[in-house]
Order: C-alpha cells, then structure tokens, then sequence
C-alpha cells in the first residue's frame, strides 16, 4: 500500500467527508485498518540469535516473514530491553545476498580445486561431499575428517554434530568457534572447582556492591546486564564499579575508578590483591580452611606456537598444565613478591587505584562481582589469570553468595550450551566429561547403544590446530558450520588461507551468507538460520532457552541439523568403522550412519505428532528430532549436576538455570539452601572434586609472545562493537547497523597520530610480521587507547585484521591471544 | 602477501608430487570462486584499499520506524556528546522538561517503567545509556540490500 503525500490526503478528506455524510466507505479509503486479520501479528518467543547474555525477544510474523521484533517483558534476563543489535533481529535474516542453493568450485561440469562457484542440487553437493570424506578415511584414516562449528549451533545441532564426528567417523577433529573465546574460562573451571561455567547467576547484578570489569567491555558487548549494572549503580548510591582495561572504552563512562594497564599486567595485579588481602589478615580463614587447598602451576609454558617456533622451544615446560601442592605460607612468599611499588611499576596503574580496589576485596562487608569476557580469556595467560581472579574471591570467602561471586562472561548464545555443556571440543563429551577418561567414553557409549571401544581417547586437533592441519595436508575433508573463521582465525596468511586453498582438501561451508570462509571454501551449503528451525540455546548464567521455528527458510536453504542428518545417510557403517569394531556390534552391519546415530531408539522415540505443523527439520525426519536429540543428551547431565528439565517446559518458561532438580532452576551453585546438590550441614561444596574442595592456583607474571620493539612499535588489540556480531555476516546487512558502524577503523591516541602525521580520516596501513591491512585513523570516538596502542575492531570483511594478529595460544586452553600482538601503522 | 605466497609456495612443493604447478594456478587455487562476500570480489589475499570514513548524516527529519517496537535512530550528529556518571547530553533536550521548548522529540514513556515494571518520575537508570538502542547514521547506501519489509500500516516507501 504505497501511498503518496498526495493520495494521503485526498483519502483522508473522503473520509472527513463521507464520515460528515453518515455513509459507509470502502476500507482502502480509510486511514485505520478495521479488518483486525490484516493488523494481526503472529507472536512467538525466542532467544536473541546475538551474544551469550541469552536476552528473550518477542518475534512477530505476518504471512511467512518475520516483519517485527521486540524485548520480552516477561523474561527474567531482559525485562522487555535489548540493544541495539536485538531490536533489529527482524532484519538479519533479509538480506538480498541469502544463499539459497548448494555451490560447488567446478570446470566442465565437475568438482575442480581451482573452479568456480557453479549452483548444484543438494543430491550432487552431497555425492561430492561423501566421496570426498570417503576417499579422505581410506587414505589417512579418521584422523584426516574434521569439522569446525560453533557457540552459535543450537544445543541439538551442537550434539548431533559431536556424534557423527567422535563416534560416526570416530574422529576428534571437531573443535568449536568457542575455542577462540571461552576455553581459558573453560580450562580455570575444571581446574579450580571440577565442574564447567559460573557458580552464581545475573540476579548477582542487582545485589553487589562493588563491580569489576576485568578486560571486559560489557557497555558494548552484554549491553543488557550493562543496563542492570547500571541500574544499580545509579540507583544506589553507595555502589562502586572498577573497570580494568588496556585502553578506556565505554564501559569507563560508569567507572568511579577506571585503570588502563600495560598488556600482560593483569596476571600482576590480581597477586598483588591476593598479596593486599593476606598483609591485611583478610583472609575468610573458616573458609579457607574448609574450602580450599593451596595448589601452584608450572611456570615457562610457552605460547602454543607452532613446536619448531623459538619461543616453543625456548620454554622449559612447553605446554605443561601440571599443578603442584604448596603450603599457605609458600603460596603468601609467592604472592608477597607483588608488592604495591612493583605492581605500580609492572602495570602502569596508580597506587592510588590500584589500592581502592584492593582494600574493597579485602572489606569482608563489601559484597563484590568480578566479571571478565575476553580480555582475560584471549590472553597466553588466560587459565592462570581465571585462577587468579577466583582465587580472590575463595581467599575472601565472597562467592556462591548473592551479590558476591566471580562470574565469567560467555562470548556468544550458545557457547555454554552447545560448545561447553554438549561438549563439541576436540577433548569432550557430554556434561564435562573428556575423551581420554576410559570412564567417560564408556558412559557416553552406553547411552549411545554403541560398542565400547567406539569414540577414540586421544583427543583430536583444536581450533588454531586445525588450521596449521589443514595446510600442512594432514586435515583433507573439513567441514565449516556456523561461523566465519577465515574472518575470525589468526594469522590469515600463513595459516588459513594456504590451509583452505590446500589442492589436499576439500572444504564444505554451511552459511546463510557468502562470507569469506565460504570464498575461501570449495563447497557452499545455503543454510536455515534463527527462527526458521526449532532449538535451543545455553546462556552464561546456565539458562537453557528453547524456540519454535516461525518461518520458513528461503530457497533450498536448510538447518545445520538437517545436514548433519542427511549427509550421515551417505555412508554405510562399514564405510566408516573397521572390522575390529563391527565384529563387537554384528547387528549394526549394513546399516547406514543415519540409523547407527540417530535411529536408535532414542533419537526417533518422540512421534511427529508431538511436533509443531511448522517444524521443517522433524518433518523431513518424520519424528520430534530436535526432542529425541535433547532427551538423549540431557542423559548425561541428570544426576550428575548438570540435570535439565524436561523437553516441554522450555517452551513455556523463559528459560531454567540448570541444574534442574525436581522443576525447579538453581541460581547460586555449591552452596547449601541454594543447591540440590550440597550435602546437608556442609555450607559449601564443591562437590566437582572429589573432597569438595576448590583450589586456589599459585601463578606468577610471565612476559607476553609478543610485545612491541624498535620496529613494530605499536601494541594491536582486537574486539567488537556493540553495532555487529562477530565478523559482521549478519549485522553489516541490517542498512540501521550498517550505517550505524560501517566500517573498521584503527582507533589510535593523538599524539601517536601526530607523530606519524596522521590525522583522523587519513589511510594507514597496518602491518604486524605475518600481513598487512589498510584501513582509516579514528583520534576520537568511542575507545581512546593510551600512547603506544591501538584497538582495531574485527567485524570488517573488507579490511581483514586476522590478517595480522597472533596464532599464539593460552598453552593449556589452545584460546588464541587476539588482545595483543606488536604492529607498526604509518601513512599511506 | 609476500608471506603468503611464502606459503603457498611451500604447498607447491607439496602439490608438485601430483603436478607442475606454475603462477597462474597459484591464483586460481586462491581465488574466491567467483563469489561476492561483504568484501565484494576482491581476492583474500589482496589488501583492499580502505573505504572513505563516511559521514554522519545531521538535523534530519525524524526517521520512520519499521516496527512499533523499534528504537528511533539518531537523526542528528553526536559528537562530543557526553554521557557518564554526573550528567547525561541527551537528556538535556530530549527529557520531558526540555524537549518541547528545543523541538526534541520526547524520550518515550517506556523509559520510566522499572525492570519490575513500576513507572518512576523520572528517567529509570537502566535506561540511561542511550547509545546502546540509539546509534546515528552515517551517508551510505547499504552494503547488501535489505529485503525486510514492514507491516502494511508502517510501510514508508
């Protein structure tokens, strides 16, 4: 109904006129739409499809398309807001570019390394593909399959993925996108308390006292607890918020004591808290000795570079996670080295501040919230700087408590759910248990009816792994879900590109958009996003949240799930398990993949009745698939602290915090009188280890890989902004968030601007010792690094800063540092 | 580049073995295919000029929305804006007391309303960073065009 100005008028003076007349008009020549089933949106909740905060919204669809989206009030999270990014969720899915059909590199009529896209039905995409996979087990064993997915998976893809891959193809080649943001939390959980993800939960934000940011931008990156956050702060006077970072952000407009220190530094001056704490009799010792036992880690580990790298060589203890015992008095020699001069000096924070924060820890009436995101997690230190921070919070006894308590931020909206509850990383199973546990493996194969002996113990190729596989020809049949990691992959030119472009391989590439990993691959496959498939997502406060599908994917698009599935069909048992193995299982022989999997009794148990009308993956299966994949996999967390609520009472709660026992959600784990599962006059439990107790972790300052010197002189760090989610493949394509960021710029200090003679606007070029990039200098705006520093955000496809940044790893967690790496910028 | 071709040409030692790999491959083996990204054709390896640092667009009319719930961009610039701990720019012509007599557009009633949903007199505190809903635009044409369409009733064209 396009209507000119002119139009506008003249049907509103008819009916001016025939209202005046007392005469009935036909509904075009009104100005209000009085047949209520032209005005009627359909409502329906879901998740955002964005970060890891897990904000419901409310999607509205009229006539097979989504046409509007708002906050839903009635979620616990988001109480009706969303950011920026949220309220335009509408739009993420209409861009004109969506891939609709399969895409093969061909010349004359067939798969070719070096060809061009060519459009293919589904059936070829899917014969290339097996023979591919085929030829790949044959030649080099399983070991040479891989696949990379993704925190963004729903929680049934996430599991249907790691059962085709670890007990399928028996190969442990599959890692997540999580691994580039929460594996170092990941690594200090299991360390520290034995059990994955935070103890306490969002309702922390509306009861603390003091808040600390430690490397974590959340003004911009968890927009919606940043508003809780700041509804306390400004709602009650006596509230404090301490924000550390390495260059002032958005998140320092709340901040009464806002720090910037040198890179590296944080690993300094949380022992020089824990130091403050103990000099100053701090220390909760009921709780500590109880609680606690005093451990230290093994120093000199190295980057996780590549082994032939100097500095792999060069460490004593390459890649050693081993911790040892130490007594309270060792662990305070340690921590006392950490003096406030010192830390004053190492880190470039005033005393002044750096003891404000201090003597709030150590105020046993201060109820206090650490949060971190990536700052602390993308760091070669990353698992020992976790421990750091918990380690404070188990000194001071302020944890698991309402308002008190370390809480790590998860990156994206299913990393815990999918990534870390499922277990889709290359050393995990299901509800945290590992691959190398025989224990683990039997469990998991038990309630998979699968013979023992199925799933491989050696874990396989991680993340940054994978990559360094790929081009070294030892990965040959790969395939990409749910992410854009030839955006996201550090090092681009040395590592990624020349993996992908290997003539060796053949890499498949599930995306809704044309994204550069899809240029880079050698089969697209045009895939369902969001609302156009059911699922389920994991927050970071343990919340797991369920949607119905609402639309229908365009074209030939399909699910994530629904390839798995189907490309499982392709291959017959024996195709992929040897003799040794069938022999155990007789009855499995000459059954396909598909049944093996996801036929199994389990899977297929919900009839299709139980489904929606408008449930395209259960229709093509012909049972509830996505509730069969749930059930399944809600086996291996229930009674063992990760229990989940039945399938159905997602889609009517906005979300329960597991675990979930007898219906009801848990906010504060370890806990007594909050948690099930602390034992009965024991306070606190920590009952992920064997004596209950959690470890505070002993570990000094260590310099970074990399660090700026007479030619690159320059500190690089890397992050997002609060208009685009990860590399932009959505966002940049909603016009509002387009032209709200458009395009990545290289936020520098004046006065490094004026010494290269650069001013804002000017072209750079931005070069490390592995590529080189172009973009524009921003001297003001939103983040103002210090002299010697600056951010670059990595959304932008056109400029590409993976280009440059480090595959350097935290050793023990196998997380990339993308926070510092040494650059030089001069003027183009 | 030059480390990439680095790369490459390592992998050409590799690929040798199958067959003689001369430059020309080289590219064609990087190539994107022939498909368009957000980056448009330019090859991976390529280091794509920068764009131009685009304008934001000021004192516009009010944008229409394209959905009841949407939040209005920012017609206007907001440069040097401040919004922090002891005061907040933006309110300063669009609260209640002020926005009639500067021709602002009033903060929406929405604004007032607690997370439990009780209105306050005043703007509630979890409102008050107003760039995490509202973001100015810049004078572009979108990168990708955007399908979307709005309900019929909120259809602007």
């Amino acid at each position: 109904m396009n209507q000119s100005r002119r139009d506008f008028i003249k049907a509103n003076a008819i009916a001016a006129t025939a209202a005046a007349a007392g005469v009935a008009i036909p509904a075009s020549a009104s100005n209000l739409i009085t047949d209520s089933d032209k005005s009627k949106i359909k409502w329906d909740k879901a998740p955002c499809r964005f970060c890891g905060t897990g904000c419901s919204v409310l999607v509205g669809s009229q006539n097979g398309k989504v046409v509007a989206t708002q906050g839903d009030p009635d979620a616990e999270v988001n109480k009706g807001l969303n950011c920026i990014k949220g309220y335009f969720l509408s739009k993420i899915m209409y861009g004109k570019d969506r891939l609709t059909q399969p895409l093969l590199r061909m010349k004359d009529g067939k798969f070719h390394k070096e060809g061009d896209f060519q459009p293919v039905s589904w059936d070829m995409a899917f014969d290339v593909m097996a023979d591919k996979f085929k030829s790949a087990l044959k030649a080099k064993g399983p070991t040479s399959v891989g696949m990379f997915g993704s925190g963004q998976w729903t929680v049934m893809e996430g599991y249907a993925a790691v059962k085709l891959m670890k007990a399928g193809f028996r190969s442990n080649n599959i890692d997540p996108n999580a691994r580039h943001c929460m594996a170092s939390a990941v690594g200090a959980f299991m360390r520290t308390f034995g059990i994955d993800e935070p103890m306490g939960c969002y309702d922390d934000l509306e009861q603390a006292d003091s808040f600390v940011l430690w490397g974590s931008n959340m003004a911009e990156m968890h927009p919606i607890l940043w508003s809780r956050l700041t509804d306390r702060r400004l709602g009650h006077s006596h509230v404090r918020v301490h924000v550390l970072s390495t260059y002032k952000h958005r998140s320092f407009e709340l901040a009464d004591n806002g720090m910037i220190f040198t890179p590296n530094t944080d690993l300094a001056i949380a022992n020089y808290i824990a130091n403050y704490i103990i000099q100053n009799d701090a220390v909760d010792w009921g709780f500590v000795k109880k609680h606690t036992h005093f451990k230290q880690v093994t120093t000199d580990i190295g980057y996780g570079l590549r082994p032939e790298h100097e500095l792999q060589k060069a460490a004593k203890n390459a890649d050693s996670g081993k911790i040892l015992d130490v007594t309270f008095e060792e662990y305070k020699k340690q921590v006392a080295e950490y003096t406030l001069e010192k830390t004053v000096e190492i880190s470039g924070v005033p005393a002044k501040n750096l003891e404000e924060m201090a003597k709030m820890y150590a105020d046993p009436k201060t109820k206090v919230m650490s949060l971190w995101t990536m700052g602390m997690n993308q760091h070669t230190r990353g698992v020992w700087m976790n421990s750091l921070v918990y380690n404070i919070h188990l000194l001071t006894g302020k944890i698991s408590k309402p308002g008190s308590g370390p809480f790590s931020l998860t990156g994206q909206p299913s990393a815990c759910g999918t990534a870390r509850e499922v277990g889709t990383f290359s050393h995990r199973l299901p509800a945290d248990m590992v691959v190398k546990k025989k224990k683990h493996r039997d469990y998991a194969e038990k309630i998979w009816k699968l013979p023992e002996g199925t799933i491989p113990a050696k874990p396989g190729y991680h993340a940054v792994l994978q990559n360094r596989m790929l081009k070294d020809g030892k990965l040959n049949a790969y395939w990409v879900m749910c992410n854009n990691n030839v955006q996201a992959a550090p090092n681009l030119n040395e590592e990624t590109l020349p993996g992908y472009r290997n003539p060796e391989n053949f890499v498949v590439v599930s995306d809704p958009y044309p994204t550069v990993t899809c240029q880079a691959g050698d089969l697209i496959l045009p895939t369902a996003m969001w609302v156009e498939k059911e699922g389920c997502y994991g927050n970071a406060e343990r919340r797991t949240q369920h949607w119905f599908q609402q639309v229908k994917a365009p074209g030939e698009a399909k699910s994530d799930l629904w390839q798995l599935m189907e490309f499982s069909k392709r291959f017959k048992i024996e195709d992929v398990w040897d003799e040794a193995l069938l022999a155990k299982a007789p009855h499995l022989r000459g059954k396909t993949m598909y049944d093996v999997l996801y036929r199994n009794g389990n899977v297929d148990a919900y009839p299709i009745e139980e489904a929606k009308e408008l449930n395209d993956d259960a229709h093509d299966c012909g049972f509830y698939v996505q509730k069969g994949l749930f059930e399944e996999y809600a086996a291996f967390g229930r009674d063992h602290g990760h229990d989940l609520a039945p399938y159905e009472m997602y889609h009517t709660a906005r979300g329960l915090r597991w675990p979930v026992v007898n219906g009801v959600e848990t906010k504060w784990r370890y806990k007594e009188g909050s948690d099930p599962y602390v034992g009965k006059g024991k306070d606190f439990e920590f009952y992920g280890k064997p004596d209950g107790k959690a470890l505070i972790i002993s570990a000094p300052y260590e310099a970074p890989p990399e660090a700026p010197d007479s030619e690159y002189d320059m500190w690089l760090c890397t992050g997002r902004v609060l208009e685009h989610w990860h590399s932009g493949s959505m966002t940049q394509r909603v016009p509002e968030l387009y032209r709200a960021f458009p395009d990545a710029v290289v936020f520098m200090h004046p006065d490094d601007a004026k010494k290269r003679n650069l001013r804002r606007g000017d072209e750079v070029m931005v070069e490390s010792r592995r590529g080189e990039m172009k973009s524009r200098i921003e001297t003001r705006g939103r983040n103002r690094p210090p002299v010697g520093l600056v951010f670059v955000p990595w959304f932008d496809a056109r400029q590409l800063i993976n280009k440059i940044t480090l595959d350097a790893t935290d050793p023990l967690s196998k997380q990339t540092d993308y926070k510092k790496c040494a650059i030089k910028v001069r003027k183009v | 580049m030059k480390k990439l071709i680095t790369g490459l040409v390592l992998l050409g030692v590799v690929a040798t073995a199958v067959a003689q790999k001369d430059d020309s491959s080289n590219d064609a083996l990087l190539s994107n295919g022939g498909i368009e990204s957000l980056r448009g054709k330019a090859q991976l390896s390529e280091t794509r000029e920068s764009d131009k640092m685009k304008r934001v667009l000021k004192d516009r009319e009010v944008v229409e929305r394209n959905y009841v719930h949407q939040p209005p961009v920012i017609p206007h610039q907001i440069r040097g804006y401040k919004v922090d701990l002891n005061s907040n720019k933006c309110l300063s012509c669009h609260g209640w007391k002020y926005a009639k007599e500067v021709g602002a557009t009033k903060v929406s009633p929405t604004h007032f309303e607690t997370r439990d949903g009780m209105t306050l007199s005043d703007i509630s505190p979890r409102r008050y960073f107003c760039s995490q809903c509202h973001v100015p635009q810049v004078d572009a044409k979108p990168l990708v065009k955007n399908e979307f369409r709005a309900v019929e009733s909120l259809s602007h064209k």
